[in-house]
């Protein structure tokens, strides 16, 4: 037994033991989100069932069955339900009812004690709404206008056209609210800066103010013709609607304009909800929010995390690298550069927030408001990078990161041999030439793995973000199609703020759960991909120097 | 006719009378050279410690000389003067002359990169860069700007020709450096250092990390490189030293105990402490 031990077998189990334990934490969160978020795309069956009220009514109840759980009896006994059992715990599902503008609840617990009669059948259709969220009914009616088109079992193929029909409408209706009339409002507004600053530099002549005139009337025909057509789109898609039966009984129309899709969950065959599934996720990762982001996709969350990320490295990288090379190369070393190493280490462990509150004091308040006022004075009182944007935020977590690029570059310039810099200089380079041309390449892999851990923290850091840029809600990508294209004072949406606001911020807790999941997982898989591309760019580095010591 | 002329250029510490030549046995150093590298009292210091003690010594044109001596007697030291490699060194403190072709190379005025682009170098390990075996050899003509095609395939070809390595490698241009063999990657460095036209080529323990075989093909291409370069040479190894070199300097704790043509060196040496090395009885 004490040879076990003196051999150090214990040691070795201890060791393993803790990377085993690693490994499950890293594997059960993934799968966790993974399970939790995937589930969410998947079309759910559409209960019907009898439930006792309190008052002994009974009452029909139509939903999808979303969670259970075990409470206690008496609990329950307590709140009024007349549940008959001697069990101290019963279980209750927790349904969605939808029709949440009818209602008022969404989401309502059910003792499964006080529930018979559970059915599922194949009429009930699942509407989703762009607003108001899910709508469950027997679909009775097709409608266009105050005529029925079609009734009873013929009624939902009907339906679907009719619902494909509006949906192509309302995506035009869409892109000429967000393209063409925001390409009027730009123009509008350009002209409008014009104006502005000639105004400011006194030479807003006659022949001036005409030419604005004239370009103002010309925007304001085009936006008037716009507005036309936008009227005409509306009314067109008011057209149909449908009339379907709701749990109380009640006929409710609604009105197809409001409805983005429509299926049979419990009359689908597996393919066709695979089919479904499919459809639904790729509508998650490329549409717009809906529903305060409860509802729809996250592409410009996507959007903004990746642009940030990569402004972050264009921005980190030279900054420390540079840095690097002085305290390395150039500067003597001694006590001050020993003491600049200390302060560059530690600013790796000040918190995340203080950087935000700096970003925010310095960048924003500072250098953008001096900005606006040299650059842009025809937009002010309005502030353009003197408000917090992708510039700032980008350049917020270049600073959060600088410390770890700065360190991982000191680290791979220390380690190119002696013999490599000496071959150069005895060939007649200067230092600086050889730094060019020998050391930096050489030391490019360990220049990655600083970008490798800098990109790892960035895309993950939400705190910062919030003080300098990150919004609910962003009305428009930070890259479009009018000049400069790329616009870094814009404001942008983030997955990591996205889960916070979803998860914690949203008005229906209940629906938006599974879309935080979903998020979450994205996020992981965009920081996954951000990094391997950053890891399989080092090691192709590390393929062309592999064979020097110690690289 | 030359007997006089040596005899006379040389520093006066250490005179070596070259007329007592045997020179039969040493037909290159009966022929009459020019000084390359005229060395006047050389005083070395590492912070406080002397490496290099009043060395005087003339290194003839287009011979091979070689430094022998126990380790830490200074011997690379002194090679690495010769380019100015001590620069590196922060504590290093150099006080004398060294005259290449009657310019003083320490003087202030000097630059740098352009003497050691007259005084190529070899190192003890091959330290070829990571690159292709093309850029190698380019690296040196890319540094002074010449980035024509055809000047470059020129100058890495004749390079490599004279390295001896062009047959070895003249289909594989474009693979590193660094996946050649030691010997090969030895003779690389030398095509470098040699595409730059160098008046001097200065090898220090060029065979040290190389195996027997690797070390012959070296020692060969040295021979031959003679016609056009002054070569000086460190070297741990006697034989390699009798083998290559015309002259040799047997260096002490930082002296000059003795210079001279090779065959007198290793035959007749002047000084007991020289015959002692030489001959093992210690070092």
């Amino acid at each position: 037994m004490k040879d076990w031990f003196k051999e150090g077998t214990p040691w070795i189990w201890f060791t393993a033991g803790t990377v085993s334990v690693s490994l499950v934490l890293v594997f059960g969160v993934l799968w966790l989100t993974a399970f939790q978020g995937l589930g969410y795309f998947w079309p759910k069956n559409v209960a019907e069932l009898t439930f006792i009220e309190k008052d002994g009514k009974a009452i029909r109840v139509i939903g999808e069955i979303r969670d259970t759980e075990e409470v206690a009896t008496r609990r329950l006994v307590e709140a009024g339900f007349n549940i008959k059992t001697d069990a101290p715990f019963v279980t209750r599902s927790l349904i969605k009812l939808g029709n949440r503008d009818i209602t008022g609840v969404d989401f309502r617990w059910f003792p499964q004690p006080l529930i018979s009669n559970v059915t599922f059948p194949p009429d009930l259709v699942t509407v989703e709404r762009h607003e108001w969220g899910n709508f469950y009914g027997h679909l009775k009616q097709v409608k266009e206008g105050p005529q029925v088109v079609s009734e009873g079992a013929a009624a939902f193929g009907e339906l679907r056209k009719r619902v494909d029909r509006a949906n192509d409408l309302f995506r035009e209706i869409l892109r000429i609210e967000k393209h063409e009339i925001g390409r009027v409002n730009y123009h509008i507004e350009q002209t409008r800066l014009r104006e502005r600053r000639l105004q400011l530099r006194n030479q807003l002549t006659d022949e001036a103010k005409a030419q604005i005139e004239a370009e103002r009337a010309k925007r304001q025909g085009e936006f008037d013709a716009l507005t036309g057509r936008l009227a005409q789109l509306r009314k067109d898609i008011q057209r149909d609607s449908l009339v379907a039966e709701i749990m109380d009984g009640k006929l409710i129309e609604v009105p197809l304009a409001k409805v983005s899709d429509v299926f049979q969950a419990n009359a689908m065959s597996t393919p066709q909800k695979i089919g479904h599934y499919v459809r639904k996720f790729w509508e998650f990762l490329t549409d717009d929010p809906r529903e305060a982001n409860t509802e729809g996709g996250i592409f410009p969350a996507i959007f903004g995390t990746v642009m940030m990320v990569l402004l972050m490295s264009i921005l980190v990288t030279p900054l420390g690298v540079m840095a690097a090379v002085y305290m390395r190369e150039y500067a003597k070393p001694g006590p001050l550069i020993r003491t600049i190493r200390i302060s560059v280490n530690n600013l790796a462990g000040v918190p995340s927030i203080v950087y935000g509150v700096f970003g925010l004091g310095f960048f924003v308040y500072v250098l953008g408001h001096n900005i606006d006022q040299l650059f842009f004075p025809e937009a002010l009182p309005a502030p353009t990078f003197g408000s917090p944007g992708l510039l700032w935020a980008s350049l917020t977590l270049a600073i959060l990161t600088l410390p770890v690029v700065i360190v991982s570059t000191e680290e791979g310039l220390s380690r190119v041999p002696r013999a490599i810099r000496e071959g150069s200089l005895a060939l007649g380079a200067t230092k600086a030439e050889t730094l060019w041309r020998t050391v930096l390449p050489i030391a490019s892999p360990a220049m990655m793995t600083g970008l490798i851990l800098a990109v790892a923290r960035a895309a993950g850091e939400v705190a910062p973000l919030m003080l300098v840029g990150v919004v609910k809600l962003a009305p428009a990508l930070p890259v479009d199609s009018f000049f400069p294209y790329l616009h870094l004072e814009r404001k942008f949406m983030h997955l990591g703020f996205h889960i916070y606001d979803v998860g914690f911020q949203s008005p229906n807790v209940e629906a938006a759960r599974p879309l935080v999941y979903a998020t979450a997982l994205l996020l992981v898989i965009v920081i996954v991909v951000l990094n391997l591309t950053a890891i399989s760019l080092r090691n192709r580095l590390r393929e062309r120097y592999k064979g020097l010591e110690g690289v | 006719m030359s007997d006089g002329m040596m005899t006379a250029q040389t520093a006066t510490g250490h005179a070596i009378n070259i007329g007592a030549l045997d020179r039969a046995a040493a037909a290159d150093t009966s022929v009459p050279t020019r000084t390359s590298i005229a060395v006047r009292g050389l005083n070395l210091y590492y912070g406080t410690l002397q490496a290099l003690k009043n060395i005087d010594l003339e290194i003839p044109h287009n011979r091979i000389t070689a430094f022998i001596g126990p380790s830490g007697c200074g011997k690379s030291t002194l090679l690495r003067c010769f380019n100015r490699m001590n620069d590196l060194v922060d504590t290093c403190r150099i006080e004398g002359q060294i005259l290449l072709d009657g310019k003083n190379i320490m003087d202030r005025d000097v630059n740098v990169a352009q003497l050691r682009r007259r005084v190529g170098m070899v190192f003890q390990k091959p330290n070829p860069f990571p690159k292709s075996i093309y850029e190698n050899v380019a690296y040196g003509l890319r540094i002074v700007g010449i980035n024509n095609k055809a000047v470059l395939d020129e100058t890495v070809e004749k390079a490599l020709r004279r390295a001896a390595l062009w047959d070895e490698v003249k289909d594989r241009l474009d693979i590193s450096g660094m996946s050649l063999s030691g010997g090969q990657q030895q003779r690389l460095v030398i095509a470098r250092a040699i595409a730059l036209e160098p008046d001097v080529l200065l090898l220090d323990e060029p065979c040290s990390a190389l195996d027997p075989i690797a070390t012959a093909k070296v020692e060969e291409l040295i021979a031959e490189l003679k016609d056009k370069y002054t070569i000086v040479i460190v070297t741990h190894n006697m034989q390699q030293a009798a083998r290559v070199s015309d002259y040799t300097a047997y260096m002490y704790l930082g002296e000059l105990v003795e210079f001279g043509p090779t065959d007198q060196v290793f035959i007749k040496p002047k000084k007991k402490h020289t015959e002692d090395y030489i001959t093992g009885r210690f070092g």
